[in-house]
């Protein structure tokens, strides 16, 4: 599957075997991890909230967006939901092409695009307190 | 008409609900059912520029017609990635 929303761990492997395919001569890989401070606070996890069926739709929207302009690209994009862990992956955007450049390109519209168009939200937990974050964060 | 208008994050907090069903007239657009949405849900309060909408999984502005058995969304500012 290449767009997927999980409420369990992502697979790195499952991602890249969504559009591996003999014609790729390179494979880009964008994980977004959770890290451990966040605006000055130390979190202890991050929760994420997603509207399921359009997020899933914008992101067969980014795929045909990044096709149109580099054509021999195949992007795949996964996002958990629910509790992320310190370190764990959020989310997973793979990207195929014949050659390099288009998949690094269409590996960074991806990333960028979602941060500003899925409906997917995220919620820091501090060890002091939670809040939800805004847009582009 | 009824429509459904789903909530999240934030604004699902505030209102202490996912959705809620909204019966509306014919010629009703998404700006009067998030009007009749904060009338049954004062605490969401004035949802300002930032807040879009959503109507059957598209992203449209608060002029938009409804039609019966819809689904609107209040897509408060996103921090997916």
């Amino acid at each position: 599957m290449r767009f997927a929303i999980s409420p369990s761990a992502l697979d790195r492997a499952a991602v890249v075997a969504s559009v591996a395919s003999d014609a790729a001569g390179a494979i880009v890989t964008f994980e977004g991890t959770v890290r451990r401070q966040s605006r000055g606070r130390e979190v202890v996890r991050l929760e994420y909230e997603a509207y399921a069926p359009m997020a899933l739709a914008v992101f067969a929207s980014i795929a045909a967006d990044a096709q149109s302009r580099w054509p021999q690209v195949s992007l795949a994009i996964h996002h958990r939901v629910g509790v992320c862990g310190i370190g764990e992956a959020s989310i997973i955007i793979v990207a195929v092409s014949p050659h390099r450049a288009e998949a690094f390109d269409a590996c960074r519209l991806a990333i960028e695009r979602l941060k500003t168009d899925a409906p997917i939200w995220k919620r820091e937990i501090y060890t002091d307190g939670a809040e939800w974050i805004g847009q582009g964060s | 008409m009824r429509v459904r208008v789903l909530l999240f994050a934030a604004l699902r907090e505030k209102a202490g609900r996912e959705f809620e069903d909204l019966e509306l007239g014919s010629g009703s657009t998404l700006g009067d059912a998030v009007g009749l949405l904060q009338a049954r849900h004062p605490s969401l309060g004035s949802l300002g520029s930032s807040v879009r909408l959503a109507r059957n999984l598209e992203m449209v502005d608060v002029t938009t017609l409804l039609s019966d058995g819809d689904e609107v969304a209040l897509i408060p500012p996103v921090s997916g990635g």
